[in-house]
């Protein structure tokens, strides 16, 4: 392995790896959307608006985001919807990470009782306050460890973005191994880089998770 | 009706050789698979063993395993083994090995789990019907572990599945890369093909993957 | 006499083909406690959820003085407000100390100030003798403590009137008396109740009046000396008999087992 090498990848592979932060957040913040908003349309059964996420979360859930990122970057253009490398990438995971966001809260919501909800409501609580102060709280804390696991899970996928050309790790990594044959420092970096963004996401999931242990037994 | 450049399929036998794509990405997964899960059983029952040692390379094992990209696992194999071993291995070669790698650890992740969510009271009711140790692990905790674990797995292989199409990435020539090849040689005739090749990829991957998640849910609410 | 606080007139609620009440009239008169008692899925329970609209109904009515309660009223969160309920299973938010468990309540709903609400919880809290515990999450305390607190939680909204559905059938035996002795405590202030238990002797003790329940209609209705004394129905003869137990014990030789000497 050559020091010199590694030195003048450095920059290209933080470049890239930025790129993949910046678009993988973008992507993940749109997938929470999604996922709240399947979630709510069956939580509170809405009638269309379930039966659609439901059709949603199956299709998004059995089909790999290259095969989705391909369909949208290369079939989509043939309808006149041309769009460009990054708002492909981005949408792609959030259409990708929309059904694991919306099973996390999904199960979050299962997870509290109804009789909370109707406990919270015999009180004399709005339905809003009921959901706001009581419901979601308990909800979204119970969710947490599958919602960051999710989140290291879509920023693993977006390794896939190369594909439709953006210059994310992997397209420089593939690059430079194919320019020079500096095989070991470019996959040395690749490495290092991608620890870099989901080390301490990982280590933070593993702390949720322990706190959530000790706080969460009974009522 | 907008031209969708569905035609294509129908020409010649472009169909055909779409579905032979998806049966290389379908062997692929398979076989990693048929070895990842009697692997990932051995895996899961040495994570439950109290010795340190055996603990500590496990974890580091799964830990290593998980936190990396599958195409970065792949790139390490396909790329890196060539240039510090001087290995030549195939495209689909070291693809069955870094699923294979990458499965187990999944599989074994789930069998320790599984293992170790057999309330302790269950043992101790065991011993108090005078079953002996064996007994317990063949009559009562095995049982309910293999319950609890079959949605799981089969959950694993559309994960599989899925992860599959990743061997694009280095070369293999799988349905994507076969779609690639047909809307390429079509490009004068059909000029909108890659909307229905792709959307026929993507169909394809939803009909390998979802009756098997169909199948895991229904075992799963079947089995609580 | 004095006037009727809470009507329920011809209420019938079906679960799909299944009838849990069939037609039923009652009225809770002010400052009354009336307990109700019945075989397990006579549908007392299902009484309780239908007066504070939990459940849709298919017909009939809930008045609280005049105001309809139903699903469909406008002013339904203001109606509960002004109806407590304590549920069998406390139903503490898990997530809330014992204190913002009590003032949730007043400070959303009734837009009461924090402090004011926080006086009269922790007056209130004392009362059940749990002033100590205001900072604690309800998984450090035990179920008769929950319980209090859930009683206390239904009280700081003043509620007219108060349902408790069987709040002491989640209990270990020892703790059932601490809760008790709060209803009881409660009855002695003139707060109009309406109380769903299984326990026979507690049920004596608190009621002005006790309807037994069974096949969704009120088939008994008497003061409690009469009711558990000189039972007319056999229907409620059967039930009130499964409450007895007739001695099994063999004659024994020995004269330890002989309790007269």
């Amino acid at each position: 392995m050559s020091i010199a090498v590694l030195r003048d990848y450095l920059p290209l592979f933080a470049r890239s790896a930025l790129l993949t932060v910046r678009l993988g957040a973008l992507g993940i913040l749109l997938a929470v959307l999604v996922g709240v908003l399947c979630s709510a349309a069956q939580y509170f059964r809405l009638p269309v608006l379930q039966q659609l996420s439901a059709v949603y979360i199956e299709l998004s859930r059995n089909t790999p985001l290259l095969v989705q990122l391909f369909f949208l970057y290369y079939g989509l253009p043939k309808l006149g919807i041309r769009t460009d490398p990054a708002v492909c990438g981005v949408a792609g995971l959030a259409f990708l990470g929309g059904s694991y966001m919306a099973e996390a809260f999904r199960s979050g919501l299962e997870a509290v009782d109804r009789v909370q909800l109707e406990s919270a409501l015999s009180l004399g609580l709005t339905n809003a306050q009921a959901m706001g102060s009581v419901i979601l709280p308990q909800a979204l804390s119970i969710s947490m460890p599958a919602l960051v696991a999710n989140v290291i899970f879509l920023l693993k996928e977006t390794s896939v973005f190369s594909a439709v050309s953006l210059m994310d790790l992997m397209f420089t990594a593939k690059d430079l191994i194919g320019l020079h044959y500096n095989t070991v420092e470019s996959l040395t970096l690749l490495v290092v880089f991608y620890l870099l963004i989901l080390l301490p996401i990982s280590i933070l999931g593993s702390l949720v998770e322990r706190r959530l242990r000790y706080a969460g037994s009974g009522t | 009706m907008p031209d969708l450049g569905l035609e294509v399929l129908l020409k010649g036998r472009n169909l055909a050789r779409l579905l032979g794509g998806l049966w290389v990405a379908l062997r692929i997964s398979l076989l990693s698979v048929a070895i990842s899960i009697p692997a990932g059983i051995l895996l899961g029952v040495v994570m439950t063993w109290k010795n340190p040692v055996t603990q500590a390379l496990s974890r580091l094992y799964l830990e290593i395993i998980r936190i990396m990209p599958q195409l970065v696992l792949l790139f390490l194999v396909f790329f890196g083994t060539t240039r510090v071993f001087g290995w030549d291995l195939s495209g689909e070669l070291s693809s069955v090995i870094v699923f294979t790698l990458w499965g187990t650890a999944e599989m074994g992740d789930l069998v320790r789990g599984a293992l170790v969510s057999i309330p302790p009271h269950q043992y101790e009711s065991a011993a108090a019907l005078g079953l002996t140790e064996r007994q317990t692990f063949f009559c009562v905790v095995l049982p309910q572990t293999v319950r609890r674990l079959i949605p799981l797995s089969i959950n694993l292989i559309t994960r599989m599945i899925k992860t599959t199409s990743l061997v694009l990435m280095i070369g293999v020539v799988e349905v994507l890369k076969v779609a690639q090849q047909i809307i390429e040689a079509n490009r004068m005739s059909s000029p909108n093909a890659a909307f229905g090749v792709y959307l026929t990829v993507f169909m394809l991957y939803f009909l390998a993957c979802w009756p098997i998640s169909l199948l895991a849910r229904r075992l799963e609410e079947l089995w609580r | 006499m004095t006037k009727p606080l809470l009507t329920v007139e011809g209420l019938v609620k079906r679960y799909g083909e299944h009838t849990v009440l069939n037609g039923l009239d009652l009225t809770v008169r002010e400052g009354e406690v009336v307990v109700i008692v019945g075989p397990s899925g006579c549908g007392k329970s299902t009484l309780l959820r239908c007066i504070n609209a939990l459940e849709p109904i298919q017909s009939g009515a809930v008045r609280l003085e005049v105001a309809p309660i139903s699903r469909e009223s406008r002013d339904l969160p203001a109606l509960r407000q002004k109806v407590g309920m304590v549920f069998q299973s406390y139903e503490l938010f898990p997530h809330l100390t014992v204190l913002d468990n009590v003032t949730l309540a007043p400070r959303k709903a009734q837009k009461r100030p924090r402090a004011e609400a926080e006086r009269e919880a922790l007056a209130l809290l004392e009362r059940v003798g749990l002033a100590d515990r205001a900072r604690d999450y309800p998984r450090q305390l035990s179920g008769g403590q929950k319980q209090r607190v859930a009683i206390v939680r239904a009280l700081v909204m003043h509620p007219q009137v108060l349902l408790f559905d069987e709040v002491t059938a989640a209990l270990d035996p020892e703790m059932v008396r601490e809760v008790l002795d709060v209803l009881l405590d409660l009855a002695r202030q003139g707060r109009t109740m309406l109380i769903v238990t299984i326990e026979m002797n507690f049920a004596r003790a608190v009621a002005d009046r006790v309807i037994f329940l069974d096949g969704g209609t009120i088939v008994e209705e008497a003061p409690p000396e009469e009711f558990f004394d000189h039972p007319k129905t056999p229907r409620a003869q059967k039930f009130l008999n499964t409450f007895t137990f007739d001695a099994v014990k063999r004659p024994h030789p020995s004269s330890l087992a002989d309790p007269t000497t």
